[in-house]
C-alpha cells in the first residue's frame, strides 16, 4: 500500500526529543502541526548550548578572542544558511521572523517614499521603492496575512493600490489574470511560494517572468517551500526571499531575508540604531552596506548558529528525499481523509504541484471541534483560519483542520490522524 | 475521559437545539463579537425592561456560527439570564466567569445560578477553549452595558 521513501523515519525520530513525550494521558504524540512549527533536531538544541558554553559574546564589536569567535561563529551561519538556498552570504538578511522580514520590505517602500517627499537622499537605485498614488502592488488572494496585512499598510499611507491574483474553485491562482494585474502600474509582485493553507505551490518562475517584463520587483514568501523543498533562489526570478528559521527546524527568533546585491542596496533601512550605521554626528547617520544596513542591534547569534545547524542537518538528508517523502505522505494522506465520508479538502485534491499542508472540513462539526478530538487522541494539528482569513472565507467556511508534515513524519502518522477524525464523527454522531 | 467531561450530554444538546437562536425585535442594544483566533462570530440582541436600578432582562437572542462550545454557551447563557434582573444576569456572568477559572482556584459554585452552565467546568481545563465558552457571555455584558446606558437620560452625570 505505501512505497518506501528515500527517508528513513525511525531514525530520524530519534533526533527529535520530544517526540518520544506523550501527550493527553499518555498518549503518544502525532505531531501533524510542522506548518506552524517544525521540531528541533537535538543538532539544533546543541549547537545552541555549545554556542552558549563556549563561544558567546556581542558580535561585530569588542576586540576580545570571544568576540572574535562569535563574529566568526555568526558570520559562518550565514555563509551556511546563504548556501543552503543557493546563494551568496552577503546577500542575506537575519531578521526575526519571516513577518518581520517581509515588513522590512514593506518598510523600505514607505521609508523611501517619505524621504523622497523630503527631498532625501536615497540609495542608489532607491527611486524604485518610491510610491506614488496610481501605482500597483499585486499580490494573491492565497496569502498568509505577514505578506498581507503589512501590503494592505504600506497602500494606506501611501495611496498606493492593492491588488490581488484570485483563487480558483480547486486551490489554486487564476493565472488567466497575470496579463492584466501585472502592468505598467506594477510596482512590486509579492506571492507565496506554498500556500500554508490550502498546500498550494504557485508557479512562482511564471508570475516572476510577468513582474520583470514590466520591471517590477518581485518577492517571495518561502516560509512553506524552503523547508520541504530544494529551493535556489537564484533560479526562482525573485528580487527578494523571505522565510523563517523555526519552520525548517531552526530556532525561534530568526527569518531571513534573501536578496539580489543591487535591490538590497537600493533599499533604504528598516530598523535604525548600532550596528547599522557608517557614521554618525549629532547632525546625522550614514548606513552601512547589507546585510549590515538592515541588522540593527546586537542580533539573534546563537539563533543563527543553530539555524546553520538545522540547514546542515536538512542538507544531509537532501531536500530532494524531504520532499520526495513528503510527497508520498500527502498523497496517503489525501487519499485516507477523502475515504472519510463528510470530509472536504479546502486545497488542490490531486497530488501536483502541491506541498504537505492539507487543510479540510467534516460536515457537521467545527473545526475546532474536531480539533479537539484529534488532541485527545495525541494527533497536534492547527484549527482556525491559519493566518489566511480571506482563503477560508473565500470557501466559505469560517475554520478548517489543517495536518502538516516534516520530516519526522511516516504513513503511520497519517494512519493515525485518518483514524482520529473517524473517532471524532462518532463522537459527534454525525452519520454518513 | 476528559474529552467527555468536557463535550458533557448537555452541552451537545444546548449546541444541536439552542435556545434564543435568531435575532428578535425589538431591542435595546446589538453586539458583534469575534474570536480572532478561530474566527467564531457572534451577533447578540439584548432588551431591558423596568426602572433603572431594577432592570429586568426582557429578552436575549443571538445569531452566531463557531464550534460547539460557543454556541451551547450562548444558548446556555440565553436560558440563564434572559426574564431575570439585571443584577442577577451581572451575577451569573461573574459566576460563569468565575467557573472558567475553576482550573486554578478552589471554588464554591452557586449551581442554582449556573442552571446548565455548569456542565462548562470542564471546558476550563482547556485554556484554548475557554474563549469560545465566553464569547457569547461577554457580547451579552457589552450589550447590557450598551442597553444600560442608552436607558440613562442624555447628560445625567
Amino acid at each position: 500500500m505505501t512505497e518506501p521513501t528515500p527517508l528513513d523515519v525511525d531514525r530520524i525520530r530519534k533526533d527529535f526529543p520530544i517526540l518520544s513525550r506523550t501527550v493527553r494521558g499518555g498518549r503518544p504524540l502525532v505531531y501533524l502541526d510542522s506548518g506552524a512549527t517544525s521540531q528541533k533536531p537535538v543538532q539544533v538544541l546543541d549547537a545552541e548550548r555549545h554556542f552558549y558554553e563556549h563561544i558567546n559574546a556581542a558580535v561585530h564589536r569588542g576586540a576580545h578572542q570571544l568576540a572574535e569567535e562569535a563574529t566568526d561563529a555568526y558570520e559562518s551561519a550565514r555563509h551556511t544558511i546563504s548556501a543552503f538556498v543557493g546563494g551568496q552570504p552577503e546577500d542575506l538578511v537575519f531578521t526575526k521572523n519571516a513577518t518581520e522580514s517581509l515588513n522590512l520590505v514593506t518598510y523600505s517602500f514607505l521609508n523611501a517614499t517619505l524621504k523622497a517627499a523630503r527631498g532625501l537622499e536615497l540609495p542608489e537605485g532607491g527611486a524604485h521603492f518610491v510610491l506614488e498614488p496610481g501605482d500597483e502592488i499585486v499580490i494573491t488572494e492565497m496569502e498568509h496575512h505577514a505578506n498581507l496585512v503589512p501590503w494592505q499598510e504600506l497602500c494606506s499611507k501611501t495611496g498606493a493600490t492593492l491588488r490581488w491574483i484570485p483563487l480558483t474553485d480547486d486551490g489554486r491562482l487564476n493565472l488567466s489574470t497575470l496579463d492584466t494585474l501585472i502592468n505598467e502600474r506594477t510596482k512590486c509582485v509579492s506571492i507565496v511560494h506554498q500556500s500554508n493553507i490550502l498546500g498550494t505551490i504557485n508557479d512562482v518562475v511564471l508570475i516572476g517572468e510577468h513582474a520583470a517584463r514590466v520591471k517590477s520587483l518581485f518577492v517571495v514568501d518561502a516560509c512553506q517551500s524552503i523547508p520541504h523543498m530544494p529551493v535556489d533562489v537564484g533560479t526562482l526570478g525573485a528580487d527578494l526571499v523571505a522565510w523563517s528559521g523555526h519552520k525548517m527546524l531552526g530556532p525561534t527568533g530568526i527569518g531571513c531575508l534573501w536578496g539580489r546585491s543591487e535591490v538590497l542596496a537600493a533599499m533604504p533601512p528598516f530598523i535604525s540604531g548600532g550596528s547599522m550605521i557608517r557614521k554618525v554626528t549629532m547632525e546625522g547617520t550614514t548606513f552601512a552596506d547589507p546585510p549590515q544596513r538592515f541588522e540593527a542591534g546586537v542580533p539573534m547569534t546563537a539563533q543563527a548558529v543553530g539555524l546553520a545547524a538545522a540547514a546542515d542537518y536538512l542538507t544531509d538528508l537532501g531536500m530532494a528525499n524531504v520532499a520526495a517523502h513528503e510527497h508520498a505522505l500527502t498523497g496517503y494522506a489525501l487519499d485516507g481523509l477523502e475515504s472519510i465520508p463528510g470530509v472536504r479538502i479546502i486545497g488542490p485534491r490531486n497530488n501536483v504541484e502541491r506541498g504537505g499542508a492539507i487543510s479540510f472540513v467534516v460536515d457537521g462539526i467545527h473545526a475546532h471541534d474536531v480539533g479537539q478530538v484529534l488532541d485527545d487522541r495525541g494527533v497536534a494539528v492547527r484549527v482556525g483560519h491559519h493566518c489566511a482569513a480571506p482563503v477560508c472565507q473565500r470557501y466559505g467556511v469560517t475554520a478548517t483542520v489543517r495536518a502538516s508534515f516534516g520530516v519526522y513524519n511516516g504513513f503511520d502518522d497519517v494512519d493515525s490522524l485518518v483514524a482520529a477524525v473517524k473517532d471524532a464523527k462518532q463522537f459527534f454522531g454525525v452519520t454518513d | 475521559m476528559r474529552l467527555d467531561q468536557m463535550y458533557q450530554e448537555v452541552i451537545l444538546d444546548h449546541y444541536k437545539n439552542p435556545h434564543g437562536k435568531g435575532l428578535v425585535e425589538p431591542f435595546d442594544s446589538q453586539v458583534h463579537h469575534v474570536n480572532p483566533t478561530c474566527g467564531d462570530e457572534i451577533t447578540l440582541r439584548v432588551k431591558l425592561s423596568g426602572a433603572a436600578g431594577s432592570q429586568v432582562v426582557e429578552s436575549v437572542s443571538f445569531d452566531s456560527q463557531g464550534c460547539s462550545i460557543s454556541q451551547a454557551s450562548a444558548s446556555v447563557l440565553h436560558d440563564q439570564v434572559e426574564g431575570v434582573s439585571l443584577d442577577q444576569a451581572f451575577l451569573t456572568l461573574d459566576e460563569f466567569s468565575s467557573l472558567m477559572k475553576s482550573a486554578t482556584a478552589e471554588m464554591t459554585l452557586d449551581e442554582e445560578l449556573l442552571g446548565d452552565a455548569i456542565a462548562f467546568e470542564g471546558v476550563a481545563q482547556y485554556p484554548a477553549r475557554i474563549k469560545c465558552a465566553l464569547l457569547a457571555w461577554m457580547a451579552f455584558k457589552d450589550a447590557a452595558v450598551q442597553a444600560t446606558s442608552a436607558a440613562q437620560p442624555a447628560g445625567d452625570e
